[in-house]
């Protein structure tokens, strides 16, 4: 019989699941476990990416999704985002100032010098991109000798705890227009809500910040090259850790419940001739502002969204002229999960649409063939 | 971990959320209702529209058919089935179309006429027919509004021009009570029909796509189709005249499924598993 290929599923699946975890473990007895620690720690800008597009700062459940995953950043934000739909939300935190990170990084491409000096912080900006053979071999004893070598000429406490911000300059000196407090809603929280276009600013910020980096760059690569105009200046670039703060379920007092690590990345952008973003003070033209933010340490994540929510600002008001300013073609297409899910679809049984396919075929060939004769 | 899940996976806002946009879409049959759609712990692509939907409505008392082309037994279906049973302890499943209260399928309407106490679940891919005219949602949404269905008219106009056949194999437009055209999920176009005037109620749901629809009981579900061109189902008519039939139960009256057996030769069996295993029980037992 032809015909094992849908008879035994159940069988094939657990088969297929056993074949997987003997390619986790297939070092056999002479490989070690990975802790979820090492990943969390070793893998950082790989951890940094699974808790940004996971949707979900849960850095101990974010390593252990990279482990159970194989390293697949697909499939282990995939698992953190499934996590996340047996929570409930139980409580929403106030808007946050991200003035008040703990930056172990900022930089800014617009000024020499900013308030607060540049702080390069640990970057691959400048470096050399030459494979350090002597990693190959790495003992224990020379890992562990690295820091206290590195930590013992850091002079203590020579890092205040918080930067003033850039932007907040350039809106003094009535670059950027001011901060328009009653232009707030509520943010649209796309975990409860389905995007129905068009969908506010919020909307687009939240999906992009949990977008798969690979896909925000692509887009806002196309930008970048002359499929759009935003020709973007970094004002800020910053890492660091915000702590959360919380109302209390009893008390309603704001407390604080930890602390993220993030990246924030705020672009100005040249105004065009029509759509000068007023100035209200003096109805002067000024600069525009494209933001990016997302959990972890993901530079190149931030940068792409802060440009691209610059191209969606132009695209809601005069309309798309390239899809990086198409809020539906940016926003339907960039999401890891769900783009790879539909990807993956494809390697499941598709018979009877075929049987569909091949008799519309078959009809529509018989037919040209009968008016050939 | 585990233990810490709900019954049925979803936490019960989810799932309250998907009742009540199952009753909009009751409501206002073959309107899409977006709803916020969680991630499920499958693909996205793998059912996991029809997934939600199915672990929103199920209960303790509830008997679940999963099938996947037709078929219980195959990967998809098993997998389903079983996240279904290891999350919602108490409830029962079953191969046998009767005995489901509630059936899940992808890609086919069961053979045997639903009844008016079973519910059917379709997983869908595309949830918009009119995609394939207009990619915007935005747009689609006006056009669906307005019951402007002019430019799908015209698509299936030029299909006759160029090919003479309407060449929309599945996901065949389906108008529903009147207004609204749905994509009635990849089933073949012999399974349309079933949905006009069903005893039983069917719901559509895209996870993806973040939409739910309904074709309620005793609702019109046309296939869009013109006065001198009639809708065509698929044709299993051999070379001989002949309807073909199932290489096992002999039946002559559902879907098959056609491949390659080991000789080289084309052979047909029925696509509805359970159909065809109750056709033998009839004949043999």
């Amino acid at each position: 019989m032809g015909y094992v290929a849908i008879k035994g599923g159940g069988r094939a699946i657990q088969n297929a699941a056993e074949a997987l975890e003997l390619l986790r473990v297939q070092q056999g007895e002479s490989g070690l476990p990975l802790n979820i620690e090492q990943i969390e720690n070793q893998l950082y800008f790989l951890h940094s990416r699974i808790v940004s597009e996971g949707g979900l700062y849960h850095p101990q459940l974010a390593a252990l999704a990279i482990k159970q995953s194989l390293g697949d950043t697909l499939e282990a934000s995939f698992a953190l985002r499934a996590y996340r739909s047996t929570k409930a939300r139980l409580l929403e935190t106030p808007v946050h100032n991200t003035a008040n990170m703990r930056l172990i990084r900022r930089i800014s491409a617009s000024f020499k010098d900013i308030p607060g000096g540049q702080m390069l912080g640990p970057t691959t900006d400048y470096a050399l991109r030459l494979l350090r053979m002597e990693l190959l071999n790495e003992s224990t004893e020379q890992f562990q000798a690295v820091a206290k070598d590195l930590l013992r000429h850091v002079p203590t406490a020579t890092v205040p705890d918080s930067f003033p911000k850039v932007l907040d300059s350039l809106r003094d000196e009535g670059l950027l227009p001011n901060i328009n407090p009653a232009g707030h809603d509520g943010p649209f929280d796309i975990t409860r809500e389905p995007l129905v276009f068009p969908v506010p600013r919020s909307a687009a910020l939240a999906t992009m910040a949990r977008g798969e980096t690979g896909s925000l760059l692509a887009i806002a690569y196309s930008n970048m090259r002359g499929y759009g105009d935003v020709h973007p200046t970094v004002a800020e670039l910053r890492v660091g850790y915000l702590p959360v703060m919380l109302p209390h379920p009893i008390t309603g007092e704001l407390i604080e419940a930890g602390e993220v690590l993030m990246t924030e990345c705020e672009v100005v952008a040249m105004y065009q001739d029509n759509e000068c973003a007023t100035n209200e003070r003096n109805s002067l033209p000024s600069f525009s502002l494209g933001y990016g933010a997302c959990f972890g340490h993901n530079e190149v994540k931030a940068i792409s969204m802060a440009i691209l929510d610059r191209a969606l600002q132009k695209g809601m008001k005069d309309g798309a002229n390239n899809p990086s300013e198409d809020p539906e073609f940016v926003l339907l297409h960039i999401d890891g999960i769900d783009s790879m899910g539909f990807a993956s679809h494809y390697k499941m049984p598709h018979y009877v649409t075929f049987q569909s396919d091949m008799d519309r075929l078959r009809t529509t060939q018989s037919k040209q063939e009968s008016s050939h004769e | 971990m585990s233990s810490a899940i709900n019954f049925a996976f979803l936490d019960e806002y989810a799932k309250r959320e998907i009742r009540r946009s199952v009753l909009k879409a009751i409501c206002i049959p073959g309107y899409q209702v977006p709803y916020s759609s969680r991630e499920m712990p499958m693909g996205r692509g793998f059912g996991t529209g029809g997934l939600q939907l199915t672990l929103a409505l199920i209960g303790e008392d509830d008997c679940l058919k999963v099938i996947d082309q037709g078929s219980d037994d195959s990967v998809n279906a098993v997998n389903l089935r079983k996240f279904v049973e290891m999350t919602c302890p108490g409830i029962n499943t079953t191969t046998r179309l009767q005995e489901a209260t509630l059936i899940q399928s992808r890609h086919r309407i069961p053979e045997r006429p639903l009844l008016a106490h079973q519910i059917l679940v379709l997983q869908v891919p595309y949830p918009d027919a009119l995609v394939i005219v207009e990619p915007s949602e935005e747009k689609r949404k006006t056009m669906h509004g307005e019951a402007d269905y002019s430019r799908l008219l015209v698509k299936l106009y030029e299909d006759i021009v160029k090919f003479k056949e309407i060449t929309i194999s599945h996901r065949y437009p389906t108008r529903i009570n009147g207004h609204y055209i749905i994509d009635p999920s990849p089933i073949p176009r012999y399974d349309v029909p079933k949905l006009n005037q069903s005893e039983s109620l069917t719901l559509l749901g895209a996870g993806r796509e973040k939409k739910i629809y309904a074709v309620p009981p005793y609702c019109s579900a046309e296939p869009l189709a013109f006065n001198d061109v009639p809708f065509r189902i698929e044709d299993f008519t051999g070379a001989n005249g002949e309807r073909r039939t199932c290489m096992i139960c002999s039946t002559s009256n559902s879907f098959l499924d056609e491949f390659i057996d080991e000789q080289g030769s084309r052979v047909y069996q029925c696509s509805d598993s359970d159909y065809c295993a109750q056709q033998q029980e009839c004949v043999h037992g």
